[in-house]
């Protein structure tokens, strides 16, 4: 077992020393690409870091070991900058900084991203942010430079209240967390509501780390409230669903797409079933009609990122995964011209990624739209595409 | 009847949680008693309880087992940790000690996230899920497991602080540990002790939790805070007063959650905290000094 180990990494360093002196005789045409990545790869927001890294390097290993892009071998230069602002934007300083980097990936949360699009804005430099927030991106004229491939919390909100509509659910209680996330998905909640004929009736948060939210479910228990939309991220949003149990509510429970893991399923045990949740494609590619195209870029991805790295995929190294597919287009059709890999970029159509489709305009630098997500029950112990 | 069924649901949960902070402030209270410092690695040591058993259950899935199991392996590393940290330093000053107590805590949070990973993990309940009816209240069987172990921890603590000669030592050395010294009894040995049963004590309250709230590596500093705001307004160092403390606190955010508002949870312990140690510095109970 060992020996096969040690043999495989003396072939593989043998092949990336070849790749150097290969890279080194031959001529100026072969120069590399050069692509920076920031991403929270150590510290809270790792989760989602790590797996965006593992990412990105199975596609640049791919189209190197494909002879690169147009022959130039794909280099990426990748930061952690461990879930913080600062570091984020130190990275992102070196990378605005160095003549030779075309494009920026990440970083993998809203305010890195927020801070890091000043600094790539500036520098002309185009950015593909991984994070959610609907600022990001938006409004396009001020972000000329920047794009992002992950969903907003806008259309997680949109598709929970298109079910509610469906199932003539009109009087909803919302229970969010006191973080970023909670506070921008409660915005959204409130925002769109008028528009679906929806009313909050009650409206209750709850800490990062709290531990028991039955307080909190007793209050909504005494509201007309015909359903509880819980946004949050991390453990807490299982213990509102055992706590539901235990309180003997019977009213839907959804949760956000921050739930959508099979961690929360894991964590939520018999609580758990039943619960309803947008989530990404992902989650569910198995269950695709085969005329999904999104189907085969997610069954790749699933495929490809559990057998090289023995974990299971997530949706959040999927940002990671079409932003690098993305780049990778711009560049074999725009060279080493940042002007032109902007554009490509903003002309992108019917991109199919596992985030969703992406169709990017001068107006719409995420491209998606709630179509990107689809309605999950929990069922079994896995995940069942209900919409 | 509209505001009494909410109560006595909000009484549950509160008890629960005062409950829990009650055995972390214990474990504060018994080490402060021993040596005039504030562990606070004592949230860690919940922490560690809870993911022992967890990872104790998953290897051989038996209850008792991963308790058992869970509260003797970190009432060792309770044993270490002052072995190791806090006796071979040179100027024994409470607050070189306390800040040695601190460092302790975020080694042992980061070994945990080392060994455990950041992921949370869950134990299944001791006695089943189904709730129990109480008038209009729910109630776990687990929330009783919770109530009745605490209760009958702090019997046999007072017990053996009041009948037992080890007990009794530890007490000479609270009140003065020259004088302990001079009548033959090991002070060493009696700190050393009071860090054990405070690790086992909160090990104990991380297993108990651990069905109801989930194991995570960084459990522990908030449950140290509220366990420590517990020992404080009780007073620190009377054991009565963390068990009064912590009730008081799970109770009063409990309420507060329900009757204002969820954001002010945390808000509530902390106030009370201060409101405490504005008006009666010694603690509802009222420690020595």
């Amino acid at each position: 077992m060992k020996t096969k180990a040690i043999l495989v990494g003396l072939i593989l360093a043998l092949a990336g020393l070849g790749l150097i002196l290969f890279g080194c005789g031959s001529a100026k045409k072969t120069e590399p690409y050069v692509v920076g990545s920031i991403f929270s790869i150590s510290g809270p927001a790792s989760y989602l870091g790590e797996p965006e890294r593992n990412s990105v390097e199975m596609v640049a290993e791919a189209i190197n070991a494909k002879g690169g892009i147009n022959g130039h071998p794909l280099k990426l230069v990748i930061y952690d900058d461990e879930g913080d602002v600062t570091k984020a934007r130190l990275h992102a300083t070196k990378l605005a900084q160095d003549k030779d980097c075309l494009a920026v990936i990440g970083p993998s949360v809203t305010p890195a991203s927020m801070t890091v699009l000043e600094i790539t804005q500036k520098a002309k430099l185009p950015l593909i942010s991984c994070a959610a927030g609907v600022g990001i991106t938006a409004p396009a004229k001020d972000r000329v430079w920047v794009f992002k491939t992950a969903q907003t919390d806008q259309m997680a909100a949109d598709r929970i209240y298109q079910y509610l509509q469906k199932h003539n659910l009109k009087q909803v209680a919302i229970l969010t967390v006191s973080n970023t996330f909670g506070v921008s998905g409660k915005d959204q909640l409130l925002a769109l509501a008028p528009k679906y004929g929806i009313q909050v009736v009650a409206q209750e948060v709850f800490g990062e780390k709290d531990t028991d939210m039955t307080p909190q479910l007793t209050k909504l228990r005494g509201t007309p409230a015909q359903a509880v939309i819980c946004w949050g991220i991390g453990p807490a949003p299982a213990l509102v669903a055992k706590n539901m149990k235990q309180l003997g509510m019977t009213i839907p429970l959804i949760q956000s797409h921050g739930a959508a893991s099979k961690k929360f399923i894991e964590l939520a045990g018999d609580a758990g079933e039943g619960i309803i949740m947008p989530a990404g494609k992902l989650a569910v590619w198995q269950q695709l009609p085969d005329t999904d195209p999104q189907k085969a870029v997610c069954k790749e991805y699933a495929e490809k990122y559990q057998a090289k790295f023995k974990a299971p995929e997530s949706g959040f190294g999927g940002y990671a995964y079409d932003a690098i597919r993305m780049l990778n287009q711009a560049l074999a059709k725009a060279g080493t011209d940042r002007e032109k890999i902007r554009g490509e970029l903003e002309g992108l159509k019917n991109f199919a990624g596992v985030s969703g489709i992406f169709n990017m305009s001068s107006e719409d630098h995420n491209g998606l739209s709630p179509a990107a997500f689809v309605m999950v029950k929990i069922h079994n112990g896995g995940f069942q595409l209900v919409d | 009847m509209e505001i009494f069924a909410p109560l006595l649901q909000y009484l549950f949960s509160g008890l629960t949680n005062g409950a829990i902070y009650a055995l972390i402030a214990l474990g504060f209270g018994i080490i402060y008693n021993a040596t005039t410092i504030i562990n606070f690695a004592q949230g860690e040591m919940v922490m560690l309880g809870a993911l022992s058993a967890i990872s104790i259950y998953h290897l051989a899935p038996s209850l008792p087992l991963a308790f058992a199991g869970a509260v003797v392996l970190v009432t060792l590393v309770g044993l270490v940790f002052e072995r190791l940290a806090l006796r071979p330093v040179k100027d024994p000053s409470p607050i070189v000690l306390i800040i040695i107590t601190v460092g302790g805590a975020v080694l042992i949070k980061g070994v945990a996230m080392l060994l455990w990973g950041k992921e949370a993990y869950t134990l299944p309940p001791f006695s089943g899920d189904a709730p129990i009816h109480l008038g209009e209240a729910t109630i776990l069987p687990q929330n009783l497991w919770v109530l009745g172990i605490t209760a009958i921890s702090v019997v046999a603590l007072e017990a053996f602080f009041r009948l037992t000669l080890v007990g009794k030592a530890m007490r000479a050395v609270a009140y003065n540990t020259r004088a302990a010294r001079l009548v033959g009894i090991a002070a060493g040995r009696m700190v050393q002790l009071s860090f054990g049963l405070s690790a086992a004590l909160g090990a104990g309250a991380g297993i108990l939790i651990a069905p109801l709230t989930l194991g995570v590596y960084d459990m522990g500093t908030m449950l140290g805070l509220k366990g420590f705001s517990a020992a404080i307004i009780g007073g620190l160092g009377s054991l009565s007063g963390g068990v009064l403390g912590g009730l008081v606190l799970g109770v009063a955010e409990a309420l507060a959650t329900g009757f204002i508002s969820s954001g002010y949870r945390d808000a509530v312990a902390f106030l009370l905290l201060l409101l405490v140690l504005f008006l009666r510095p010694q603690g509802l109970v009222g420690g020595r000094k």
